[in-house]
């Protein structure tokens, strides 16, 4: 094990926050020395992850990093006294599979911004708080620390908001500022109250200490309903999903990739917090049902809202909406089955989590390629654009892979993690599946409509092929659809069962790892 | 001195006005002010979880013998106003331009992206 993967979770939220306040110094010299800078930080970041994620699926247990001391807990005073302070890391296989998929999306979006970013200036703050909005997310995903989880939250929303409403020139993305960041601060002083009120019950703040503390107190319960609005908020789960289609509409393409990767990251915290830090002290049943409800509302709210959308970026942002519906159905069958009929809810979960990495490769690729698409028509009204196919082939194509993806046809990667989903809520009760699959069909129709709108028609004056650098990451993405669409088995095998069982079955594994015995 | 639940009492209060303030009015300068009562209330919820009666400041080094507040509340309370000020200023700002575009700061009146 060399230093690198050891110092990888440090590392991979150190390295991107370090970069993006260097990237204006380094703006400086140029957009091409800020782009070079930029990327190699951006693919550092991405190796670190590759790294550090083969080696805890390889270890099979969570890797700890201890920040401020490498030799145990104790730290020596002048007066002898021993505080047992630290912050500490914890990557199990669960966080190791949420920072590959940042890793993922955070590459595709940045290397697409390079030649999306034409404006004259502003370009190097923009990819300042992308790699800004990256630490943050690797920061949530790694930690082993409420309070830091806290933290990087908010990070994660000021570099976000910051992200979707800098273009002061433009009306609504400051309509969409104000209202993303007011519901991205209350979500975050949810969080906070929460830990406050796990701090004063048990006087710690460490994810592992306080899973072994919790016994379900009323205060307990009380911080348990406070994150549970405050991540679902933050992850746009109807009915809290109020800024999510103005979030992810109004922000820039690459961003908008990079901002579902964020909810995702909400969406971990809501399941590290409901399998790891409270596990079975409390009624699981009930809270899966809880899980169960708002996936079902987000399911049929995001996709007929999708429905009636004229703008490609908001109809695509509300069909990213109901696919965090999917996920929280996979897991809420796994966690209302977990104690009374285990032998399915393994299923659901891999799903669950499944789903997760299919669609940030699938959302991201849409939402570049909708980039691709507004850059060549000029509008992001459906009913003025058409007849790109006659000169985009690659963008047609790659636009119609993750269309058919997203909506669940096989053999691409939507169906697979959404067929796991299906089969184990189908078990739990019919009406479940039902609903999952009519949305989907609902989904395809959805894309059909788009497809018809923007690429067939008569051919426009004047548009050429997207330029190759925005055409490369879509490129990347899409492969990944297919991989996954076509060998299932075997991500399943190597990447999802470990990350969803350290949800599952981990929680003593979790515990023991910081505190012994 | 012995404060005994005052401070909490005084934060409940905070955090109920500031959604109130938050809930029903449409101004939004006054909508960030409500943001901003939640957030003073949650962080007085914090260090009024570390206080001790009659404690001293936690500084280990050569400390006199006696009770200490906890360091970690006031640690985190901290960081959280320093995070404060920073969603505070977004917020504002972004009002100010919200204004330039749409002349108007009620929240009633500003409703282009719906739907």
């Amino acid at each position: 094990m060399n230093a690198l993967t050891v110092h990888a979770p440090v590392l991979l939220v150190a390295v991107p926050l370090l970069g993006a306040f260097a990237t204006p110094l380094v703006g400086r010299f140029g957009r091409s020395a800020r782009n070079v800078f930029v990327g190699s930080v951006i693919l550092f970041t991405g190796a670190l992850a590759g790294l550090m994620a083969a080696h805890v699926f390889g270890l099979g247990e969570p890797l700890v990093y201890v920040l401020g001391g490498a030799d145990g807990f104790g730290v020596p005073l002048p007066s002898g006294m021993q505080v047992p302070v630290r912050i500490l890391f914890e990557v199990d296989a669960m966080s190791a599979f949420m920072a590959l998929i940042t890793a993922l999306v955070a590459l595709a979006g940045t290397w697409y911004s390079f030649s999306y970013w034409r404006e004259r200036s502003g370009g190097d703050l923009y990819h300042s708080l992308l790699l800004l909005l990256t630490a943050g997310i690797f920061g949530m995903e790694l930690t082993g620390d409420m309070f830091n989880f806290f933290v990087f939250l908010e990070v994660t929303s000021i570099a976000a908001c910051g992200l979707i409403g800098f273009r002061v020139w433009l009306k609504h993305s400051q309509e969409a500022g104000f209202k993303v960041m007011a519901l991205y601060t209350l979500s975050g002083i949810l969080v906070l109250l929460a830990v406050g009120l796990l701090y004063g019950e048990h006087g710690g703040l460490n994810i592992a200490y306080l899973a072994s503390r919790v016994g379900g107190s009323l205060v307990d319960r009380i911080a348990l309903g406070l994150l549970l609005t405050g991540l679902a908020m933050k992850a746009g789960a109807v009915p809290l999903h109020m800024w999510a289609p103005d979030a992810y509409g109004e922000a820039p393409a690459p961003t908008s990739a990079v901002l579902v990767a964020n909810s995702q990251a909400s969406l971990y915290g809501l399941f590290r917090i409901l399998f790891t830090l409270y596990g079975a002290t409390v009624s699981v049943g009930a809270l899966g049902w809880i899980l169960i409800a708002f996936a079902l509302l987000t399911i049929a709210v995001g996709v007929t809202m999708a429905l009636v959308q004229r703008d490609i970026k908001r109809l695509i942002a509300y069909s990213a909406v109901s696919q965090i519906g999917y996920m929280l159905l996979g897991v809420g069958v796994g966690l209302a089955v977990s104690v009374a009929r285990p032998e399915f809810g393994r299923t659901a979960m891999h799903g669950g989590i499944f789903h997760m990495l299919n669609d940030a490769a699938c959302i991201g690729l849409l939402f570049l390629a909708s980039g691709a698409v507004i850059r060549a028509s000029g509008t992001r009204d459906l009913n003025k654009m058409g007849g790109l196919a006659h000169r985009m082939g690659w963008t047609t194509g790659f636009f119609l892979i993750g269309a058919l993806a997203l909506a669940g046809v096989p053999p691409l990667n939507g169906f697979a993690s959404k067929f796991l989903i299906y089969e184990s809520s189908f078990r739990l009760s019919p009406i479940l599946a039902v609903i999952a699959i009519l949305a989907s069909i609902m989904l395809l129709a959805v894309f059909v409509k788009v497809f018809q709108a923007a690429f067939l028609g008569p051919p426009p004056d004047g548009v050429t092929e997207t330029p190759t650098g925005m055409l490369v990451p879509m490129a990347v993405l899409a492969v990944a659809v297919v991989l996954l669409g076509l060998f299932p088995g075997f991500f399943i095998d190597r990447l999802v069962a470990p990350a969803a069982d350290a949800l599952w079955s981990g929680r003593d594994i979790y515990i023991r790892a910081i505190l012994g015995g | 001195m012995n404060v005994g639940n005052v401070p909490f009492v005084v934060a409940a209060l905070l955090v109920v006005l500031g959604l109130y303030t938050f809930l029903f009015k449409r101004n939004l300068i006054k909508l960030v002010i409500g943001i901003s009562l939640i957030e003073t209330g949650v962080n007085l919820f914090l260090v009024a979880l570390g206080y001790r009666t009659a404690g001293i400041a936690p500084i280990y080094t050569l400390a006199p013998a006696g009770r200490m507040v906890l360091p970690t509340p006031q640690a985190l309370t901290l960081t959280s106003i320093v995070i404060g000020l920073a969603t505070t200023a977004l917020l504002l700002s972004f009002a100010v331009f919200v204004y330039r575009h749409y002349g108007t700061l009620d929240a009633g009146k500003i409703k282009e992206l719906q739907g």
